[in-house]
């Protein structure tokens, strides 16, 4: 019987006012709670019935997640704050061009105007099988149907897959790793603080989830600190429509420059394995050259090895190679 | 509590996917009451061992065995903790993601069950061909001696009673309950390859049916968390003070004479001098 579309499952609706109010209902109901922030991922979810929480916590009224603040020259940003506010914020474009570019290009104005920065990292999956509610070793089950000899796999993993295939969708989530963010995440009475890259987890730790987040768990604020404010920054996004789609491949660069010679660096692509891809051999052979055509070129051959392609997705290996070196070089125009 | 988890495949069809973890738990909670009752049964119990006297007698009329007799070979205790191991890492592997601690278990899992074949591959091979093959194995024969234990388990004397070759009927039969069990969890294992990325074989996940899979991931699941409840009596076994003089053989791998006489039937084990397998 085919899914049956737009007509949602009976829950109860939480709609708190307050931080304290939200994790108080989380607590209260553990694995049967179904955290909503801008719903464009939840209503996926509902309508095609693939999920049936009994419980939906939706977080539109509590206002102490919304807004960014300067923080000793970084920045806290609330987890509800828009895609669309977190794009146009003065400060965000100030001090990190990076994440400004990386929520302008989410999805479509529309979308952007009600999806959350919170909601953005701690999307699911979009593989098509999973998402069609097939037994898939992310559901629970025991086969990656993305992974078959006649998948249809063009969008999936080239790094890093452990049964399961799937990429992470995020483009913000690599931008975020990029700038060294912190993501302040809040159980009962506790809060933890934890790097923005450990937030997110591969299938051979938890293959059916994308991130640390359990049963209890509140994302609230993301922290950047000052340390890559004004740096020299790169965000690309290659998606097969140039309007509301995700990406095949993101990448995300932060570079420290001393003259023409690059003193540190962070580099991360999404869309290539279920978490962001941070490319810490890369990173660290580029520590100390100039910023130049032979780092780029070097950078790029290092970026993907490791690489393992599946029947269709063979493309993202030079597609990756070209970003590390548009990402390197800084010109977006630069193809060759 | 489920035993078995279904879920709905592409065609509509129900299919299996695994055990349901609940018999982990189940395992692990019956292991723990099996551990608890015997122990207290132990304790409280009049289980009789063999009078002193007699062994007294045996080792007087004896004195022409060495004073170390070699139960286990080098390379029998080498196999033995090698298999040990591999099934130690395998449990963890596969059951601490389960109760909650999260880390990259499958490849060390795979790895560690290559290690377990391997092994059992390389003893079928030794048992086969340098050990004793039928000293481990229980049959009809062993029915007096399987009388004798309960009734010295139930706290009466049993003068004259049938005493084990090399291996106690325990021991028999609880390497019976492995060999089955282990042979059904390698079976599967070796199976589970093809769905996985390893490097040795070519991954197909369509070498079996969706139902057929889901009977191979269900009996090894099942085995699997038998194990848990094995591995657990093994542990313990080895660890009971009437049983130490075993557990001590396989580390050193000899017993003195009188160990040898208390529990074994001479006729049945002829004793081997250390040093030999």
């Amino acid at each position: 019987m085919p899914p049956i579309r737009d007509v949602m499952p009976a829950f109860e609706l939480f709609q708190p006012a307050s931080v304290g109010d939200a994790l108080g209902i989380l607590d209260r109901h553990g694995a049967d709670a179904w955290v909503m922030a801008g719903g464009m991922d939840t209503f996926d979810w509902l309508k095609d019935r693939i999920r049936k929480p009994k419980v939906v916590v939706d977080l539109g009224m509590v206002d102490e997640l919304r807004g960014i603040k300067d923080a000793a020259g970084g920045l806290e940003i609330g987890a509800m704050t828009t895609l669309t506010t977190v794009a146009n914020h003065p400060l965000v474009q100030e001090r990190f061009p990076l994440l400004a570019s990386a929520a302008l290009i989410v999805a479509s104005p529309q979308i952007r105007n009600q999806g959350t920065v919170g909601g953005n990292v701690s999307q699911d999956a979009r593989c098509w099988y999973y998402r069609a509610g097939w037994p898939c070793y992310r559901a629970g089950g025991n086969i990656c149907y993305a992974d078959t000899p006649t998948a249809v796999n063009r969008e999936h993993a080239i790094f890093n897959a452990d049964r399961c295939v799937a990429v992470n969708p995020s483009d913000t989530a690599p931008a975020l790793i990029a700038l060294d963010a912190e993501f302040v995440i809040k159980r009962g009475s506790a809060e933890r603080v934890m790097p923005a890259r450990e937030f997110f987890v591969g299938p051979g730790i938890d293959i059916t989830k994308l991130t640390v987040l359990q049963p209890g768990d509140l994302l609230t604020a993301i922290r950047i600190p000052a340390t890559w404010a004004g740096k020299a920054h790169y965000f690309e996004k290659v998606r097969d429509r140039q309007v509301w789609d995700f990406a095949l491949v993101n990448i995300a660069a932060s570079l420290n420059m001393s003259g023409t010679t690059i003193s540190d660096a962070r580099l991360v692509v999404n869309g290539v394995a279920a978490e962001p891809y941070r490319l810490d051999a890369v990173e660290a052979a580029i520590k100390g050259k100039p910023r130049d055509k032979g780092t780029a070129d070097m950078a790029a051959d290092l970026a993907v090895q490791g690489a393992v392609p599946l029947r269709h997705n063979a493309y993202k290996i030079p597609l990756v190679k070209a970003l590390v070196k548009r990402a390197i070089r800084g010109e977006a125009e630069w193809t060759s | 509590m489920d035993l078995l988890s279904w879920a709905r495949s592409p065609w509509g069809e129900s299919v299996l996917i695994h055990i349901s973890w609940d018999l982990f738990w189940a395992a692990l909670v019956g292991g723990l009451l099996f551990l608890l009752a015997h122990g207290g049964y132990m304790l409280f119990s009049q289980h009789h061992k063999r009078s002193s006297s007699e062994v007294d007698r045996l080792e007087a009329e004896r004195k022409d065995l060495p004073a170390q007799i070699t139960r286990h070979g080098f390379v029998a205790r080498a196999f033995h903790w090698v298999m040990a191991f591999s099934m130690l890492t395998l449990l963890v592997t596969a059951f601490l993601p389960i109760v909650g601690v999260k880390f990259a278990w499958v490849y060390w899992h795979w790895m560690a069950g290559i290690l377990l074949t391997a092994s059992v591959m390389f003893h079928i091979v030794h048992a086969t061909f340098v050990l004793d093959f039928w000293s481990i194995w229980v049959g009809p024969k062993d029915i007096p001696e399987f009388k004798a234990e309960m009734m010295r388990d139930l706290g009466q004397e049993v003068p004259g009673a049938p005493k084990p070759g090399k291996y106690p009927l325990g021991n028999r039969l609880y390497h019976l309950a492995v060999m089955v069990a282990g042979l059904f969890v390698i079976g599967s294992g070796i199976l589970m390859m093809w769905r996985v990325r390893t490097g040795l074989v070519e991954r197909n996940p369509y070498l079996l049916s969706d139902s057929t899979w889901g009977i191979t991931y269900v009996v090894h699941g099942l085995m699997g968390v038998g194990f848990v409840g094995l591995v657990m009596a093994h542990i313990y076994f080895a660890l009971r003070p009437e049983k130490l003089w075993i557990t001590k053989a396989m580390f050193f791998g000899t017993i003195t004479r009188r160990e040898y006489l208390e529990h074994h039937d001479p006729d049945r084990w002829v004793a081997d001098k250390p040093g030999s397998n």
